[in-house]
């Protein structure tokens, strides 16, 4: 393979990869305060483009971007605060089954306002054809502007929990919810916290590949099926892992199209690496074995 | 059997006999095709419901074993196998020799020879057990979230693979599948003078599968279910297999299922990708969730009323929705089904006290 293709499909593989690590972090957020994995995840990520675009009929493209975050920030707590909050330790099947009903109506209400045809943010800078020459691969400079958006943000996500005293406090929560508690932390508002927070990431990550991969109403799934994979194989609850986990996805995932696997079964080789994960390592490619002995799986 | 068994499988009897009778005396007949369609979803519920409810597995990659039955079925008898035939292919010549090829002519008066339905039938179980035995052993050692989206993998994977795969007709499914003749006399098609048969074909076939369910419920493998879904380990301690247990129940539930698709792609004469889709196993485990998990009867009802509904169009551009929003609001008020409830249960009392 020459180098301008291999770095052709390097790119290809960091941009999806990076997006996948983007909801595996939400993924996580959530699971560290509450210990369910939330299969509406995909949805915000919909929700955010889908709302940015609206917006940007009306007020210039910055300004769209940032209030169709704090929007779907907002609906993140809301969900939360309307169908978990109040619940007295709900069983795990309940959970999944409330979340699974949540992305259904979230993506038939998203199906009958904005409809099912394929919507895009217009590219940040440049256009379509515009490209910046990296490695001999051309690059559209819209994948840059992706990178630079989700590293940034696994940075300050990083920062936020080792150095706010918000971020600590989930953390706390996440680590011991009793202790938590008995410090004085509200766990339950972490939680809602929590929500608010990956919702909100969600709707970054999707207004930045918006302009690439398009956004359509139905594209929650495929992302949280993707999401979870990647936060399984970095181990769940584990961010970090996660930005390394989903990056190696991504490059799978591109590569194997590039040696001329059918496209339809991209969405296969994801899920049969979930599922060798989950049989063989099941704390993931990451997690420490004996701490994963305490977690159900 | 004591009462406390027959009881229920005799109204149940009595139950789809008259709702044949009703349709008929109020000349609305043509309810009878919404209602054949939602018995064989309860066939694919109840099972669902063993899995789900007795032995506290979720399982979000039922619709795969129907579409594995389904499109078993229809690719081998929409197989035109008469220029294999006449080349002299080995299998087919043998086949020929066994009687298990039909003949037919297409609507173009072209000349068919497929595979004999109930051979179909047959491979589609033998394939559906192979596959549930070889997902099942794997999967069912996970729990919770882990389990959730490792079915709903395999449910996506099967789903890729009938959109992919050009001899399962890609996007356009399969059309134009035969009648399964069970016997002769009885034979599974759409056609208009047929309905009333074909009603009590999936009557019957339902009934057998209930009472199948029902044995097995209040048998030593209904109350080691019962164990492992209460306590698991202490179900384990006390010498029940439990996870063989649950592959066995894992099994039977995907053969049902698959008894369901290929019954269903012959009564409808064709099937589609969507419904090997992951909406259909979400709408499947929302109905079983609706009637109370570990409720077989309250699954069923639930299983036929809303299936019906859909299919009559009564929830319009809707349709998923209604069913999200029911699973929602079943989940949040009332986790152990609607038959639960305490106004139910009040009600129930009262019968039992006068």
């Amino acid at each position: 393979m020459p180098l301008e293709l291999f770095s052709q499909y390097l790119f290809a593989g960091i941009t999806y990869g990076i997006i996948y690590a983007i909801v595996a972090i939400g993924f996580n957020i959530i699971y560290n305060t509450t210990g369910i994995i939330n299969f509406a995840q995909g949805e915000f990520v919909m929700l955010g483009g889908m709302i940015s675009i609206s917006l940007n009929s009306l007020m210039p493209l910055p300004l769209a971007i940032v209030c169709a975050v704090f929007i779907t920030m907002l609906f993140g707590g809301l969900l939360e605060i309307v169908f978990i909050r109040w619940l007295e330790s709900p069983s795990v099947l309940r959970m999944i089954i409330i979340t699974i009903g949540l992305s259904i109506v979230i993506r038939e209400v998203a199906l009958h306002i904005w409809g099912d045809g394929v919507r895009a943010l217009p590219y940040f800078t440049g256009n379509v054809v515009s490209s910046v020459q990296i490695l001999g691969a051309s690059i559209s400079p819209q994948v840059l502007w992706a990178l630079a958006v989700c590293s940034i943000m696994v940075l300050m996500l990083s920062l936020f929990f080792k150095f706010t005293s918000l971020g600590r406090e989930m953390q706390a929560c996440a680590s011991n919810r009793l202790a938590a508690t008995l410090c004085g932390i509200n766990a339950r508002n972490m939680v809602t916290f929590s929500f608010m927070l990956s919702a909100a990431i969600g709707a970054v990550a999707g207004c930045v590949v918006s302009p690439i991969t398009s956004t359509q109403y139905d594209m929650g799934t495929g992302l949280a099926i993707k999401g979870f994979t990647v936060a399984v194989l970095g181990g769940l609850g584990n961010s970090m892992a996660a930005v390394a986990a989903g990056l190696l996805l991504g490059i799978i995932e591109a590569f194997s199209v590039g040696v001329g696997f059918p496209l339809v079964f991209q969405d296969a080789i994801a899920i049969s690496i979930l599922l060798v994960i989950l049989f063989v390592r099941p704390h993931g490619l990451f997690g420490n074995k004996e701490a994963a002995g305490l977690k159900e799986f | 059997m004591d009462s406390k068994k027959t009881m229920p499988v005799l109204i149940f009897a009595v139950v789809l006999v008259a709702l044949q009778v009703a349709t008929s005396l109020s000349g609305r007949d043509y309810y009878l095709t919404q209602l054949t369609m939602s018995l064989y979803t309860c066939l694919l519920i109840s099972g669902l419901c063993l899995v789900m409810g007795y032995a506290g597995q979720l399982s979000l990659g039922h619709a795969g074993f129907f579409a594995i039955g389904g499109y078993t079925s229809a690719t081998l008898t929409t197989l035109n196998l008469t220029s294999a035939l006449e080349g002299g292919n080995g299998l087919v010549v043998l086949l020929a020799k066994l009687g298990l090829l039909v003949s037919g002519t297409s609507l173009f008066g072209e000349e068919l020879l497929y595979v004999q339905p109930w051979l179909a039938f047959v491979l589609a179980i033998v394939i559906t057990t192979v596959v549930a035995f070889l997902v099942g052993i794997p999967v069912l050692k996970l729990k919770g979230h882990y389990l959730a989206m490792a079915t709903l993998g395999f449910g996506i994977i099967i789903y890729r693979v009938v959109l992919a795969v050009e001899i399962f007709g890609e996007a356009d499914g399969i059309s134009d599948v035969p009648g399964f003749t069970l016997l002769p006399g009885l034979t599974i098609n759409g056609e208009m003078d047929n309905r009333v048969i074909n009603y009590y074909i999936a009557a019957g076939v339902l009934f057998l599968g209930v009472l199948l369910l029902q044995n097995l419920i209040y048998s030593r493998v209904g109350r080691a279910l019962r164990a492992i879904h209460g306590a698991e380990d202490a179900a384990n301690a006390m010498g029940i297999n439990t996870s063989r247990y649950k592959l066995y129940t894992f099994v039977i539930s995907a053969i049902f299922a698959a008894v369901a698709g290929v019954m269903m792609t012959h009564y409808n004469g064709g099937i589609a990708p969507a419904d090997a889709g992951v909406m259909k196993s979400v709408r499947y485990v929302a109905i079983v969730a609706i009637g109370g998990m570990a409720s077989l009867w309250g699954a069923l009802s639930m299983g036929a009323v809303l299936t019906f509904l859909s299919l009559r169009g009564m929830f319009g551009s809707y349709d998923d929705a209604v069913f999200g929003v029911i699973l929602i609001t079943i989940m949040l008020f009332a986790p152990h089904g609607i038959l639960q409830l305490p106004f139910w249960r009040k009600f129930k009392k009262s019968a039992k006290d006068e």
